[in-house]
């Protein structure tokens, strides 16, 4: 006799995004719950932990964005090495907006988002064309070269940037405006993904002659795909300028560019969901790290690289196959 | 006779040292089965490339029905009606097999066809598999495309081409790599494609299968048409006999 092991889904009879579908009630919380617990668990968070943890949790929501931003566009086919170009632009922006024309906040921020989408669109509609890494190194190098323009023409506040911005009219509106961000991105993105017209981004990035040879577009496609990932990424660089109260070169560092990647591979990519997992863990894990000087940056690339050779598919997918699957152990006869 | 729905006139495409198209022109009448045969690298898929748009000519020029398209980029050449099948099958590897049928059908000529409405395009999308032999309700057609057999991934090539409705109808040897019995079994559909008043050019190696169901061939070698005319005159041709079974003595 022996023992095997054997993997089974659990029984719900539709395992589908739409809950009208379900029968049961029990099928109803099987679904919701994931959804619901871990915004019930943040906002728990929330109220409980002081104001420090809550700037943490605030930026953990920017990384969040960018990455769900970066995840949209991998799911379209492009590999950005560049999410600090939107966010660097949104920041700039609605400094700008908010400085030299003195708009205030609730203009500046949607203005910036929808501004700093189609700007960074307009920027990379010429490497629109190009595919795989030619469009990666233009995005890497776009956010690079704007920091220098801005520090050699010393426009916008040059290397001193651009200091005493408005600020948000509470910490607690601020916190929750970030983590709603959060979510809605998330939940727009996945819907947009499940679509039809996620299909055909899905499309792009599989093989995009053949979605040409379908009669579709798929440069107008790929223009508003990055436009949605493009505002999402400058929503998230103009919601950080007020909260820091201040722009300047650093919004276009690479740390903007790279995190967020680092998050969605953690976290599990192709899910918009994986990313922010990815966030979650990694910013609060960078805060924790701060106090032990040098050996911070070590220690955080050992984690990255235990997660990653660990779960290669990303914690999001392991947990989701946990979730919907269930092992146990059989009895076997041989005679 | 009727205006031409295709006009090939004068082409000619270069790839560095090797002219892989060399001013070539004919004419294919609506309607018409026309049969592209040649050696290997002899220009064909860069023919259909040219022809469809995925590849800029350096001279020459194409028509569709009564507007030039050369030059077009490729999705509008699809939307006029115009639409082929790819020799190396491009299906969406990670969507399921009939998910790979709602993009062609989420396209704007078919939206525009069907008179605004998308209609259910699911049902849609399993009739088409369906006509070219996909087994209805079987699990195939909801397994991801790259777990396909070859022989599945060349029949959804051909049901994506036919999802958009096409008038003209390019397919760059469907055949290749299939069985006799598989190709026995997609000649019927293609024989049906034409009494329904589709004009197919067809690129093949398979030249019993062929002959058997085109109304003329054309012959290409090293870039350049060197025959045109019917099935079996074609091939009685000197030029034609030596392209194909080389010259005496060469061996
Ligand atoms: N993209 C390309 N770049 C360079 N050479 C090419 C390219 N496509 C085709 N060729 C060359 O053009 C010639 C014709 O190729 P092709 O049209 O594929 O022939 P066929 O389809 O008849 O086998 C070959 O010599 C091939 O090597
Ligand atoms: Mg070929």
């Amino acid at each position: 006799m022996y023992i095997r092991k054997e993997r089974i889904d659990r029984g719900v009879k539709a395992r589908t995004e739409d809950l009208f579908a379900l029968a049961s009630g029990w099928d109803l919380l099987y679904l919701l719950a994931p959804r619901l617990l871990p915004i019930l668990v943040l906002l728990l968070l929330t109220v409980t932990v002081g104001p420090y943890w809550q700037k943490v949790l605030i930026s953990t929501a920017v990384f969040a964005l960018l990455a769900i931003s970066w995840d949209f566009l991998v799911a379209a086919g492009m590999v950005s090495l560049g999410q600090a170009l939107f966010f660097g632009m949104g920041a700039y922006l609605t400094g700008i907006l908010n400085h030299y024309f003195h708009w205030p906040i609730w203009l500046t921020i949607p203005v910036s988002t929808v501004l700093g989408g189609a700007l960074c669109t307009f920027i990379l509609l010429p490497v629109l064309r190009l595919r795989g890494i030619y469009f990666s190194m233009i995005t890497l190098v776009l956010p690079l070269m704007l920091v220098r323009i801005i520090e050699a023409t010393k426009i916008f506040g040059g290397t001193e940037g651009i200091s005493g911005l408005a600020s948000y009219p509470g910490r607690w509106l601020e916190l929750y405006l970030g983590l709603a961000a959060a979510w809605a991105a998330l939940f727009a993105f996945r819907r947009l993904l499940n679509a039809d017209y996620g299909l055909i981004l899905k499309g792009i990035s599989d093989n995009d002659r053949s979605v040409m040879s379908a009669g579709i577009n798929i440069y107008w496609y790929k223009a508003q795909a990055l436009f949605l990932a493009g505002s999402v990424g400058a929503f998230a660089g103009a919601f950080m300028t007020h909260s820091y109260m201040f722009v300047g070169m650093p919004v276009f560092a690479l740390d903007y560019s790279i995190l967020p990647i680092a998050a969605a591979v953690v976290g599990g990519m192709g899910t918009m969901a994986g990313p922010l997992l990815g966030a979650f863990i990694l910013v609060p894990l960078s805060e924790v790290l701060r106090g032990l000087g040098g050996l911070r940056i070590v220690i955080y690339a050992l984690s990255l690289t235990v997660f990653i050779v660990a779960l290669p598919e990303g914690l999001f997918h392991y947990i989701q196959r946990k979730y919907q699957q269930f092992e146990r152990k059989v009895k076997v006869d041989y005679e | 006779m009727s205006a031409p729905i295709l006009t090939v006139a004068r082409l000619a495409k270069r790839f560095g040292g090797v002219q892989a198209v060399d001013d070539i022109s004919f004419l294919v009448q609506p309607g018409e089965l026309l049969g592209i045969i040649g050696p290997n690298g002899s220009g064909k898929t860069t023919l259909v490339n040219l022809i469809s748009g995925f590849i800029r000519p350096d001279s020459g020029t194409v028509r569709y029905r009564d507007r030039e398209i050369t030059g077009c980029m490729p999705y509008k050449i699809s939307q006029l009606g115009l639409a082929r099948t790819f020799q190396m099958v491009r299906p969406f590897y990670h969507l399921p097999a009939f998910k790979n049928m709602i993009i062609p059908l989420a396209s704007p000529r078919v939206k525009q066809l069907s008179g605004g409405k998308y209609g259910d395009r699911d049902a849609v999308a399993k009739d088409l598999l369906e006509e070219v032999g996909f087994e209805r309700d079987s699990a195939v057609i909801n397994k991801p495309a790259g777990a396909l057999p070859h022989g599945y991934l060349k029949r959804l090539e051909l049901a994506k081409c036919l999802a958009l409705r096409p008038d003209l109808i390019i397919l760059d040897e469907l055949f290749s790599g299939l069985s006799l019995a598989e190709v026995a079994g997609i000649l019927p559909i293609i024989e049906k494609l034409k009494t329904e008043g589709k004009t197919i050019l067809m690129i093949e190696h398979r030249l019993r299968e062929l002959f058997r169901i085109a109304d003329r061939v054309i012959v290409l070698n090293f870039g350049q048409k060197i025959a045109d005319g019917r099935p079996e005159q074609v091939m009685q041709g000197d030029e034609v006999r030596k392209a194909y079974l080389g010259t005496e003595g060469e061996g």
